[in-house]
């Protein structure tokens, strides 16, 4: 009764503002992935990048998701065989 | 040559088959030639949908496999004839018995003879889902305002980029504008703002989809009903019509009655 007096005299927050809030923190998770095509063309453009400074083990090179509780991370683990000295 | 339209959701229950029905009877009352093909093999429905039951002879998997041929299978629609033809689904076979490579075989052909093929498409994210966009040119993605039906049309917009299909279309399917209104569902924005993709059309819930669906007669034809209205909005549109989208919101006394207490102006 009191839900429906609070409803008929305003100010009272409907429920979709909850399903608008969970379903925007569902889909940070579903959409942190990529297709194998665009995983793919990101890790040879980070080799690009990296191998400019670091001599790396590209064929170790792995790039993942971290999926938290609201949050979602790229993890790239990249093994490094030695530092250059300067930039070529 | 014929365009081809997947009707897709991801999640069940969302209103597809509605849909491809509507559409597809929408487009022959203005005058277009329709093939309507219900890809969910196993689970026929279409064929109900349309009041088309009773006329099945041979289905998609005859065809594709050669045992007749295609103009055969293709039933005729009672009110427009030769205008709107159902392909139905097989209902004994299982769900791989057809391939992608002989679903796009199959829409080529139809496109020559039709200007707009609609393919129904089953639920899920499998084997029929791929089966159904493999011919297609276009997607429309039915949800509904609830939260896994819009969590799931954004995973199937996914999958349709994957496999090239972009820029897909959607409806809104059962908005219940009161519901709106007083802040228990999401609303047309809401949904924009979540997938961000162009909408289509918006379909108020309306009890008499029920109904039509009980005759076989799909709701588009009604000229009361309020669904049939976005219906045939949604087919003017796909025929490159600028219509803007219904209004849902209808003034209740209830509505009128809040606004008043609350002191907003009029």
């Amino acid at each position: 009764m009191l839900e429906f007096l609070s409803r008929l005299f305003g100010g009272f927050e409907g429920s979709k503002n909850r399903a608008k809030e969970r379903l925007r923190l569902v889909l940070v998770h579903d959409r942190a992935s990529l297709s194998p095509g665009l995983v793919e063309a990101l890790k040879e453009e980070l080799i690009q990048v990296i191998t400019k400074y670091l001599d790396i083990d590209e064929e170790g090179l792995e790039v993942s998701f971290d999926k938290g509780d609201d949050s979602v991370a790229l993890i790239a683990n990249i093994p490094v065989k030695s530092v250059k000295r300067s930039i070529k | 040559m014929g365009k081809v339209i997947v009707i897709t959701s991801g999640k069940g229950g969302v209103g597809k088959t509605t849909t491809t029905a509507n559409l597809g009877t929408g487009l022959a009352a203005m005058g277009q030639k329709v093939c309507l093909v219900d890809t969910d093999i196993g689970l026929r429905n279409l064929d109900v949908v349309m009041g088309l039951e009773n006329r099945i002879v041979y289905d998609l998997l005859h065809v594709v496999e050669g045992q007749c041929r295609l103009r055969q299978a293709l039933i005729k629609d009672k009110q427009f004839g030769d205008r709107l033809v159902l392909l139905p689904a097989p209902q004994t076979r299982e769900k791989d018995a057809v391939t992608p490579e002989q679903m796009k075989k199959l829409t080529d052909e139809l496109r020559e003879e039709y200007d707009f093929v609609l393919l129904d498409s089953p639920a899920g994210i499998e084997h029929g889902f791929k089966n159904a966009i493999a011919g297609a040119d276009t997607a429309i993605v039915v949800t509904t305002p609830e939260i896994a039906a819009v969590r799931d049309a954004d995973r199937i917009i996914g999958l349709l980029e994957a496999a090239e299909l972009y820029d897909p279309h959607l409806i809104i399917n059962r908005v219940r504008p009161n519901m709106v209104r007083r802040g228990d569902m999401m609303s047309i924005s809401d949904i924009d703002d979540i997938l961000a993709i162009d909408i289509l059309g918006v379909v108020p819930d309306d009890q008499d989809i029920i109904v039509s669906t009980n005759k076989g007669e799909p709701i588009v034809t009604d000229p009361k009903s309020r669904a049939g209205q976005a219906y045939r909005n949604i087919v003017r549109r796909l025929l490159g019509e600028d219509v803007p989208l219904m209004n849902l919101q209808e003034r209740t006394v209830m509505h009128w009655f809040k606004r008043l207490l609350s002191g907003e102006a009029h």
